[in-house]
């Protein structure tokens, strides 16, 4: 375990810890001005870092706090991959908005390293730290639109918000340090193997929970969600929901499976209720929005809902449907925030929902991406979403959670309404005044048009997503 | 051509894709997108004739079967056709061109969206009755939802955004609760194979219940059964005539045929234990909604309503679980299949000329539509169940099922046919007949040529059926023998394996299973 194996493990992460640095110098230097060619050099490093882990070998690192397995692999591509997207789309707004400023891309490089730290931590130590990197940055980049009264109020929020769950997270760590004698995840569950739960250790998960709770705006902690993804530039706000989201799931199946495999009837009937509550607000909170981008934070808080799922079962097929539900999540969801970075009429963006009227007389191709996106979220099929949600289900039915499937079946009914809703009034109502044209900027519409054809056609080739994810969920569960 | 299935199957989607990818101005996009859709249906039609030709109708077993790789451990790509699917594919392909033609003038805007909608919907209803795995079966059965609504709620009536809605999620919660049901069979047998399914898998008595119904919630709403049958009246009155003929002929007997498929073979104590609750659903739906048509003003919802009470006599007749009742279910099936696409066909001609589905607006048309009236006289009387048309057998056998099985159910299901005659021949006699008064009326014009060859062939359709079944049960027979026989099996299965629960010694256990993998033998086996 010499430092250079240490370092070859973690060398996906220093790609981009080093090239976030060393565009923060080139920036310093030489001022916004370079910020568009930073933000393609980021998305382009994310890339080969993307590359660099795909291929890279499984390996243990610094003494067990850091693992490179299968599952992270898995989580990492994903992220990367939406990381890069988003950088694009955030260079593209910045250019429309015309506020370059090149702290943008360095920022969303910084945190992208601290989702990737995330989850390749295995140690409650790695783990706090890759998350307060990642939630540093991302806090900044909430109120990245500093003149906007809305942007600020979101950053705030959701540092002052943020602060507090990571204070019980920490607390819970520290509980749980105090009870088990270690911060190691596998040393963890040896200890509680061998002497079992007892009433600290159950304090201190229960705290950990409500910190990776918030970090997943899951319910009761979902209450920052709606605001800060309003406030928030649309491009962060896609940032949020997709890589942030990925990370803080990730990290949350590895650090509730691999330390408390053992601890599985404390923690799963917090995972169900957690799960079906933030199902059932999402679907019924999201009815009455307005706003697409607050509508995207209920329906987020919706779908977190139906990936916890997959956590309560706790078993590899769980594990599988999780992986499958991030990435479709991930994937439909930078298509959707897409258009809604091109809903701009003279060069002003717009944001309510009914701005969207009649969009496929003006836009067809806009408007069908748009809804079959909204429909597969909705779970119909032929679409990808059903497919996540069949692997879901299937795996909470199959660990013997009937009832959480049942109430996760009526929820998405009720859900349906609100996707529909969107669908509506992109194809039966009287057309609006048309958009700008294009799709707001360089590879907008390439983007868009690869996270639709996902869609559409996951159905002829699911194994390209569920055999990855089964080899992923192998690794961490067996 | 092993492949046949598949390329009925999806040949619509090429179609669709075409007039996709077709540019131009609005007009001359309009006139590709109907003639390619016209063409893709017509060559769809002839292609599911040649697998009928094909079709040996005296075997049960499935064929012009294909196998494919999909999502593995056990969900694979698997259709097949057997005598109970092979006629809706064939009812399927064969309404469709008549659809195109029927909305050749009335659809004026987004022609080219209205024909992909239209032509998608023919893959996912083709799918339906072709899937033989229980993931594609879902697959094609909700995935007919989106093109659905888009064509009720882009090209339906002024109440057209409550009706697309009210249809789309009534289906939807149904559908979610047989998926999970899917789910369970699928994880406790690990296949997903229909056929698998059928022949091997036992399911506990106790759960059988649990899955019967959530399989009910789906084809209920779908077929539709008293009481989920609201959204049927609103969806038929919105949607454009060919939505209507194809919700009507084809859409409702996907819940019949899922009765066939799923609820008798693979929950055969289920299916025995609910039939008098199916019964009273059905003569439920046969008397009261009966009466509801009767007293309805809008022409295309008593038809609808007449809809329901249609469906009533395949409930009844499939849960009869005898062999008359059953094939007479399917036969009503496809009865019901052509008249109500005829009477909506009907409708949709006068409701062209004059833009009103009011009974009231309309009288005396006899006297300048003789033509029409003729037609129409036909389908009305067939809907009624005059012998002579397909509407007298597929009423006729379901109630000698019911006579088996219950006089009492057969009384009560009599009844309908007398309520269905009175609404049809008042409903007639409303708009065709007295004099012609109304001055908008003076004006009306017969048929056009297009009109009547959408209905001519209909007509003789119903004519033929109803005088010369035998084609259809040449095909239908067999394969109803052997799913009753299915069903026998799996029921003696249940009932040796509950015996077996309260046997007291191995030995009285022994002869037990004995008993039972002798039935399942013989039941298997027998021709």
């Amino acid at each position: 375990m010499n430092l250079g194996h240490d370092l070859m493990a973690l060398l996906p992460e220093l790609i981009l810890a080093l090239g976030s640095m060393a565009s923060l110098l080139i920036g310093a230097i030489a001022g916004d001005r370079r910020a568009p060619a930073l933000s393609w050099a980021i998305a382009g490093l994310m890339v080969v870092a993307g590359a660099v882990v795909a291929v890279q070998p499984a390996a243990t690192a610094f003494g067990g706090a850091f693992v490179v397995d299968g599952f992270s692999r898995f989580a990492n591509v994903v992220i990367l991959g939406a990381a890069a997207l988003c950088t694009i789309m955030a260079q593209n707004f910045a250019n429309a908005e015309r506020q370059q400023h090149f702290e943008l891309p360095v920022l969303i490089g910084l945190s992208t390293l601290g989702m990737m730290l995330m989850v390749s931590a295995a140690s409650f130590i790695a783990l706090y730290l890759g998350l307060e990197l990642q939630s540093l940055a991302l806090y900044v980049l909430a109120a990245f639109n500093r003149d906007n009264v809305r942007s600020t109020e979101a950053g705030l929020k959701y540092f002052v918000l943020g602060a507090l769950s990571s204070g019980m997270m920490l607390y819970g760590i520290s509980l749980i340090y105090g009870f088990t004698g270690t911060t190691e995840f596998s040393a963890v569950a040896q200890v509680v193997k061998a002497s079992g739960v007892n009433i600290g250790l159950i304090f201190g998960l229960v705290f950990l929970i409500s910190g990776l709770a918030f970090k997943l705006s899951a319910v009761p902690f979902h209450m920052w969600a709606p605001d800060v993804y309003e406030g928030a530039p649309t491009p962060i706000t896609a940032f949020f929901t997709t890589a942030a989201k990925v990370a803080a799931l990730a990290l949350t199946i590895r650090a509730i499976l691999i330390p408390f495999p053992d601890a599985v009837h404390q923690w799963r009937q917090i995972i169900v209720a957690v799960a079906v509550l933030s199902m059932w607000l999402g679907a019924v909170a999201a009815i009455g929005q307005t706003n697409i981008k607050r509508l995207m934070a209920y329906s987020s808080i919706g779908h977190m809902g139906y990936a916890l799922l997959g956590l309560a079962a706790g078993t590899q097929l769980g594990v599988q449907s999780m992986l499958i539900y991030l990435a479709f999540y991930a994937i439909t969801n930078v298509g959707t925030f897409v258009c809604i970075q091109a809903m701009r009429r003279d060069g002003a963006a717009v944001e309510t929902i009914s701005d969207l009227a009649g969009l496929a007389r003006t836009r067809p191709g806009f408007a069908f991406a748009l809804a079959a996106l909204m429909l597969s979220l909705a779970g119909l099929p032929p679409l990808a979403g059903i497919w996540a949600k069949i692997y879901v289900f299937l795996a909470a039915m199959h660990a013997g959670l009937v009832w959480p499937a049942v109430l996760g079946v009526l929820a998405s009914c009720v859900g349906a309404y609100y996707y529909l809703k969107i669908a509506k009034i992109l194809y039966f109502d009287e057309p609006a005044r048309p958009f700008d044209k294009g799709y707001g900027g360089v590879g907008m519409g390439a983007i868009l048009t690869a996270s639709t054809v996902f869609t559409v056609l996951f159905v002829v080739v699911p194994w390209t997503l569920v055999e990855p994810a089964a080899a992923a969920a192998q690794a961490l569960v067996r | 051509m092993s492949h046949l299935l598949s390329i009925i199957t999806f040949l619509p989607l090429a179609g669709a894709a075409f007039i996709l990818f077709s540019r131009g101005a609005e007009e001359t996009r309009a006139k590709t997108a109907r003639w390619v859709a016209l063409i893709t249906t017509t060559v769809d039609l002839a292609l599911s004739i040649v697998l009928w030709a094909g079709f040996d109708g005296s075997t049960s077993a499935f064929q012009f079967v294909e196998r494919a790789q999909w999502l593995g451990h056990g969900i694979s790509y698997h259709m097949g056709v057997d005598g109970i699917s092979m006629l809706f594919i064939v009812l399927t392909g064969g309404l469709m061109p008549f659809c195109i033609l029927a909305s050749w003038e009335s659809i004026k805007t987004r022609v080219a969206e209205y024909m992909i909608a239209f032509l998608v919907l023919e893959t996912l209803m083709m799918g339906v009755f072709a899937a033989l795995d229980l993931f594609l079966f879902y697959v094609f059965f909700e995935g007919g939802l989106i093109p659905m609504f888009l064509i009720i709620g882009v090209w339906g009536g002024k109440n057209r955004v409550y009706a697309s809605f009210k249809f789309f999620l009534y289906t939807l919660l149904g559908s979610l609760l047989m998926l999970l049901a899917i789910l369970w069979m699928y994880f406790t047998t690990g296949t997903a194979d229909i056929e698998t399914i059928i022949n091997t898998a036992h399911f506990p008595v106790a759960v059988q219940g649990l899955l019967w119904f959530a399989f009910l919630a789906s084809f209920a709403v779908k077929l539709p059964m008293w009481p989920v049958h609201t959204w049927l009246p609103d969806a038929h009155v919105e949607a454009p005539t060919a939505g209507s003929v194809i919700l009507a002929a084809i859409l409702l007997k996907m819940g019949g045929y899922g009765f066939l498929r799923f609820s008798v073979p693979m929950f055969a104590s289920a299916s025995v234990t609910f039939a008098p609750f199916m019964f009273v659903m059905a003569i439920m739906a046969i008397i009261y909604t009966s009466f509801v048509a009767l007293a309805q003003e809008d022409v295309k919802k008593l038809i609808a309503y007449s809809s329901v009470a249609h469906m009533g006599f395949v409930t009844m007749g499939v849960f009869t679980l005898t062999h008359q009742g059953i094939e007479g279910g399917i036969f009503q099936m496809l009865s019901h299949g052509v008249i109500s696409a005829a009477l909506f066909l009907c409708v949709g001609v006068i409701y062209d000329r004059m833009h009103t589905r009011e009974i009231a607006a309309y009288g005396g048309l006899v006297n300048r539509m003789p033509f029409y009236a003729a037609c129409f006289m036909v389908f009305a009387l067939a809907n009624a169940g005059l012998p002579g048309t397909s509407g007298f057998i597929g009423e006729f056998l379901p109630m000698l099922g019911a006579f088996h099985i219950n006089t009492w159910v057969a009384i009560f299901a009599a009844t309908g046919v007398i309520l269905s005659a009175s609404y049809m021949l008042y409903l007639y006699w409303r708009v065709i007949f007295g004099e012609l008064v109304k001055p908008a009326l003076q004006a009306i014009k017969d048929l056009s040529l297009r009109e009547a060859a959408t209905l001519v062939p209909l007509v003789l359709a119903t004519i033929i059926m109803g005088v010369y079944p035998k084609f259809i049960f040449d095909i239908t027979s067999t394969s109803v023998a052997h799913l009753i026989q299915q069903h026998n099996a799996a029921l003696a299965y249940d009932r040796a394996a509950h015996h077996f629960a309260k046997a007291e010694t191995p030995a009285q256990w022994h002869v037990m299973q004995n008993v039972a993998v002798k039935t399942i033998v013989v039941g298997g086996n027998a021709p």
